[in-house]
């Protein structure tokens, strides 16, 4: 009985010092909403934090940081053209299940170095692990390019991006990266996540949410012509009409 | 200045709008043309969703075709009876227009539609208009050196043959409303199909068809185009919600000063000249479209966002 309790509490314990010896990783950002104004032309979030350790620090020990911000996960229709009689035309086409419009990485270390094919493909950090894609068409045998030409189109578009060695560590405790949004941003909820890495591997995780909302006259459009897209729609003509009205009125007085 | 458009979802410069506005106003006041031709393709290539591009510049044309019809109102240059037929005409087409639209959308193909019809129809009216133009200029100039010119019955074709047979008196017509009702449902057809007005292919038809006098044809044909935009404008607004009123304000202030300085510029200038300026522009445009057709694209892929249903 008392071995028994002896090796359970051995067990505890070893439990309990290797959860310590684990270190976490708290984290903030410099705003945690970011606001679409008429004037809104990209913006720059600060996200900082710490690495906790509660068992001294080995000289050997090298830990690393990935921070990833994904934005709000939908369907992609990708079509492919081909040449048919002289002419390029779309005759194929899959549709990639989820992906982010938007999906940043910024690391501490050039990637592959940091990061296991097993842990990426566990926590989806990679941009072709974030991408869902599933059941293409029979027909259709490389779906694979499909979702490369996404990714390809959307860096083109500088809505993907890995940034390798922007994150910054100091005195392998204190972290920060700089992350750029561009001004092609769309409304939803954005997912900022922090991992520490040891051994190529994920020992601890930190997530927290950035709101992006169109904010003030951006809102009241946006809202007015999902709610009352015939009152909209009536006024964007009144409007029209009198854009219309009012510089012919203009010129004939400048003539005059 | 860069500005985030709220239903576009991109930042643009707001001068470059402003400037894209006053240049297809321009046109607009100098042919009768909305402009829309010019407008969808510029829009796409600075970078705005083509639904909403296709939507905001039917609002856009409004807003520069009224500003343009003030001028012509005044030298009492618009026909409204043959607006009114056209206009009818031109209802029916369009709604058919939309329905051929959203069947073939469905099937993935609306890029090649849209792209075809460019070429098709800007190549023939365009190159039909160069040539005619270009005619008339010789014909303008034979006469000037004094040589004696043939005199040219006015043709009584076929247009003349119908029943139905209406007076058209500002244009100084007297014929079926056929082919007006026809040239208004085709127009409305195409112009659905092609997110355009229409009125490239309105201002020929009316003069090489129906045989109206240059100087009715453009206050007519920007009455109808008003008519035909407003209607597009709305029943985008209400079933796809992709009319950008930020995006149309910044267009159509360029376009109203444009189409007021291209309305006098268009006084200045014979008929022939204008027909042919009008012509060089619409061969141009499909002359882009159909390279970017037969020409391999450098990216193969293209993307497009799924409604979730």
């Amino acid at each position: 009985m008392t071995m028994r309790f002896l090796i359970w509490l051995t067990l505890v314990l070893s439990v309990w010092a290797s959860q310590l010896a684990a270190q976490d990783v708290v984290a903030d950002l410099s705003q945690n909403r970011v606001g679409i104004t008429a004037s809104f032309d990209g913006s720059e979030i600060l996200i900082f934090g710490a690495i906790q350790r509660d068992a001294p620090m080995t000289d050997t020990e090298k830990l690393d940081v990935i921070i990833t911000i994904s934005g709000p996960l939908t369907p992609v229709m990708v079509r492919k053209k081909s040449k048919v009689a002289a002419i390029w035309l779309n005759t194929e086409a899959v549709e990639v299940d989820s992906a982010p419009s938007f999906y940043k990485i910024a690391t501490s270390a050039p990637i592959q170095e940091i990061l296991s094919e097993t842990a990426d493909l566990r926590h989806k950090i990679s941009i072709p692990r974030a991408i869902r894609s599933v059941g293409a068409p029979e027909e259709i045998l490389d779906a694979t390019k499909f979702t490369e030409a996404l990714i390809r189109i959307r860096t083109a578009d500088g809505l993907y991006r890995v940034e390798e060695g922007a994150v910054s560590i100091l005195d392998r405790t204190l972290f920060r990266s700089q992350v750029a949004l561009p001004s092609n941003l769309i409304e939803g909820d954005y997912t900022a996540r922090i991992f520490l890495l040891r051994d190529k591997d994920v020992i601890a995780q930190h997530d927290t949410q950035i709101d992006v909302r169109k904010v003030g006259l951006e809102r009241l459009i946006y809202r007015l012509a999902h709610d009352q897209p015939l009152a909209y729609g009536l006024l964007s003509l009144a409007i029209a009409i009198l854009a219309g009205w009012g510089a012919s009125v203009v010129f004939q007085y400048i003539r005059t | 200045m860069q500005i985030y458009l709220p239903i576009a979802e991109v930042s643009v410069n707001a001068f470059l709008l402003l400037g894209l506005g006053g240049l297809v106003g321009i046109l607009s006041g100098m042919f009768g043309v909305g402009g829309g031709f010019l407008m969808t393709p510029l829009l796409f290539f600075i970078g705005i969703p083509p639904a909403v591009a296709v939507a905001t510049q039917a609002n856009q044309i409004v807003a520069s075709s009224f500003s343009g019809i003030l001028a012509h109102l005044k030298r009492k240059t618009v026909d409204f009876r043959m607006g009114t037929v056209l206009l009818v005409g031109g209802l029916i087409g369009s709604t058919i227009g939309v329905m051929i639209f959203n069947v073939v959308k469905e099937l993935g193909q609306v890029d090649l539609l849209v792209k075809v019809c460019y070429v098709v129809f800007l190549g023939v009216i365009g190159g039909l208009m160069f040539f005619e133009s270009l005619g008339a200029i010789r014909r303008a100039r034979s006469a000037a050196a004094g040589r004696p010119r043939k005199l040219v019955r006015k043709q009584r074709g076929w247009v003349h043959a119908l029943p139905f047979k209406m007076r058209f008196r500002t244009s100084g017509l007297y014929i079926s409303v056929l082919p007006p009702l026809i040239v208004g449902l085709i127009v409305g057809i195409l112009g659905a199909m092609m997110g355009v007005g229409g009125g490239f292919i309105m201002v020929p038809a009316m003069i090489y068809i129906l045989g109206m006098p240059t100087k009715t044809v453009i206050g007519t044909s920007l009455f109808q185009i008003i008519f035909v935009t407003a209607f597009t404008t709305l029943l985008h607004a209400v079933t796809n919600y992709t009319v950008d009123m930020a995006l149309a304000l910044l267009l159509l202030l360029g376009g109203v000063v444009g189409a007021q300085v291209g309305a006098r510029i268009g006084l200045k200038l014979k008929a022939e000249q204008l027909r042919i300026l009008l012509a060089l522009i619409v061969l141009s445009v499909c002359g882009k479209v159909a390279f970017d057709l037969l020409v391999q694209p450098v990216e193969l892929y293209t993307l497009s966002m799924v409604v979730a249903s």
